[in-house]
């Protein structure tokens, strides 16, 4: 048997690392590449781009072009991206309204309520439709959900809730807001029932024992024992949906109406999201010879990364136990790595 | 005890029955009918000729989607094996924990961040930047990006679970450091490396925000050059299509959709049976 010497030893370490800090690698190259390529956006906008209204690129075809803090841009260009960031929170939180509950009620359904057979199946289920592509989530949500609530669901909150301004009507189409929560919603729900799911079956056996042996309920027990010992657990599961949620693209980009240069008047207006407007805006921003309305979208896509890693870096900050990653590989039960 | 309570305490426990169960089932629900619909109307659209031929304007067939989606996938897969199997080796057996915890901290930002931004970068990166316009190389480089850190952490969680034992026994026989990585831990935890591996092309194969602005769309067959050529893929016509007013065009992201999820579906299943099968 041949021993590999010392040096090959070292240079296997090496490359096994480089491969290890690719990942870190190519964390930085794409935020140092936006932040370099958004340079150009954030001089001429200033300060101005995280609260303005309005997203024009100017007017292409008069010729005239206008300097602002030694950077030039067609004539009446100008660059906020409130619109977006508005419709990305607001968006999110509506699934997360929808999402939460739901999903702890699914959690709890499997780990204390249904029988393990059947808690197996259902598990199973919700585990394989996680992988379904988010454009199949956009084609439901153009083919059901926007219909739903354009004839039926809006129709239904104008009446019952309409008294509350933002519930007030017109409904319009379906296509905006809600519906884009309510897909949303739909997309998070197995990724938070998943991870929750596997955090309530951690509550230690004799914990509930103990309980039972007290004469509880089960419903004493879920509230009493169970969700307050899973609780920092299912708040990182929570925020880890919330992550996904604002940097869903697809499925919002086909529900929502992409809206630019207008805030939501109500639940059912079409709104923009950021990730969802990268999309939209690109091909006409392409047509801008000064490059600014490019500059701009990578500086949209900056702020985007920042809010997501944001939301991410607090995961492991609001938990002690689920991981973004190991929670969702089968058969790692996202316990601590 | 005092009845009244108890009969409150009862019916609030039946309640909690009750919530859970409509929660299980609006769960369910939308993801059946989901699936139900896009079987339904994927299937009315199926037809072989739709495998054979290229799409032509908003009708025709989905060849070129098809080989595009495999192509485009198969190549980041190139790229994300070695880097994430052999980085999952590096974090498992040669990192020290404090170096293990800064790459895990990347490895999950990475994996947080949000698709479009990736194909974004892609797009400044490779598109422009480089030049190589909307093409093979620069959607499969973005889609790497995707499956990377998924591969490793699948892989470097594979790895931990080899029993220490093993590794012991390795280095008792007088094996380096490295061998032992190689041909113990790599071996012993290759059926949770090929899950995680597996997942993930899962995953990729459902991507459409970072190929949008990097791999393009093209109605004819992917060519054999890797760059100045755009790629046709499959979540491609399931967005654009569904959006005409034509029926043709709704036939085609039907199917599409369904061709999709069947894939989708088939790696997903396969991933986890493997690990069932011969989980260590």
């Amino acid at each position: 048997m041949s021993r590999p010497t010392p040096w090959r030893e070292s240079l296997i370490r090496a490359t096994s690392g480089i491969c290890a800090a690719s990942a870190l690698f190519f964390l930085f190259a794409v935020l140092a590449v936006m932040f370099v390529f958004a340079w150009p956006s954030i001089i001429f906008n200033g300060w101005h781009f995280l609260w303005g209204v309005p997203w024009s690129i100017g007017n292409l075809y008069g010729g005239n072009f206008v300097v602002h803090n030694g950077i030039e841009a067609p004539q009446g260009a100008e660059y906020g991206m409130l619109v977006f960031l508005v419709g990305t929170v607001l968006t999110s939180l509506i699934a997360l309204v929808v999402a939460v509950p739901v999903s702890l009620g699914v959690a709890v359904f499997l780990t204390e309520v249904a029988p393990a057979r059947l808690a197996a199946a259902v598990g199973v289920l919700v585990e394989l439709l996680s992988g379904v592509p988010s454009v199949v989530f956009g084609l439901w949500g153009v083919e059901v959900v926007a219909p739903l609530v354009g004839h039926g669901l809006g129709i239904f909150l104008t009446r019952t809730l309409g008294f509350i301004p933002f519930f007030a009507g017109p409904v319009g189409t379906g296509v905006g807001l809600l519906s884009a929560g309510l897909v949303l919603a739909v997309m998070i729900i197995p990724i938070i029932a998943a991870i929750s799911r596997d955090i309530l079956a951690r509550v230690p056996r004799d914990m509930k024992e103990q309980g039972l042996a007290l004469g509880v309920t089960r419903w004493e027990l879920v509230r009493t024992i169970v969700l307050p010992y899973a609780r920092s657990g299912i708040i990182g599961a929570v925020v880890l949906g919330l992550g996904r949620a604002m940097g869903e693209t697809m499925a919002v980009l086909m529900v929502s109406g992409s809206a630019i240069n207008i805030l939501p008047h109500n639940v059912y207006s079409p709104v923009g999201t950021m990730a969802a407007n990268i999309v939209a805006l690109l091909d006409s921003a392409m047509t801008d010879s000064t490059g600014m309305a490019v500059h701009a979208l990578a500086e949209l896509a900056l702020a985007l990364f920042m809010i997501t890693l944001i939301v991410n870096l607090l995961v492991p900050v609001v938990t002690s136990g689920v991981n973004i990653i190991a929670g969702t590989v089968p058969g790692a039960g996202g316990e601590k790595h | 005890m005092n009845g009244k309570t108890s009969a409150g305490r009862r019916m609030k426990n039946h309640l909690l029955t009750v919530l859970v169960v409509v929660a299980a089932l609006a769960c369910l629900v939308p993801l059946v009918d989901i699936v139900w619909i896009v079987a339904a109307k994927g299937l009315a659209a199926m037809s072989w000729s739709l495998l054979t031929t290229v799409t032509s304007g908003v009708a025709g067939g989905l060849a070129n989607a098809i080989s595009g989606t495999i192509l485009l996938v198969v190549l980041a897969l190139v790229f994300a094996a070695p880097l994430g199997i052999i980085g999952g080796l590096f974090l498992s057996e040669f990192a020290s924990t404090r170096v293990a915890w800064f790459l895990r901290q990347g490895i999950d930002i990475l994996n947080g961040v949000p698709s479009i931004v990736l194909g974004y970068f892609g797009y400044v990166t490779m598109v422009e930047w480089l030049g190589w316009g909307f093409s093979l190389l620069a959607g499969a480089i973005t889609l790497t990006m995707v499956m990377l850190p998924y591969i490793m952490r699948a892989a470097e969680i594979a790895m931990t679970r080899v029993p220490r034992g093993w590794r012991e026994a390795s280095l008792a026989l007088g094996a380096t450091h490295s061998t032992t990585a190689f041909r113990i831990v790599l071996r012993g935890a290759l059926p949770g490396t090929l899950t995680g591996l597996i997942i993930a092309v899962g995953r990729a194969m459902g991507e459409t925000a970072p190929l949008i602005y990097t791999a393009g769309w093209s109605n004819y067959m992917p060519t054999a050059s890797l760059t100045h050529s755009p790629v046709g893929y499959l979540t491609y016509v399931v967005w654009t299509f569904i959006e005409e007013p034509f029926a043709s065009a709704h036939a085609l992201a039907y199917a599409a959709a369904l061709i999709l999820m069947l894939m989708v579906l088939a790696f997903n299943v396969g991933g986890r049976l493997l690990l069932k099968r011969r989980a260590l």
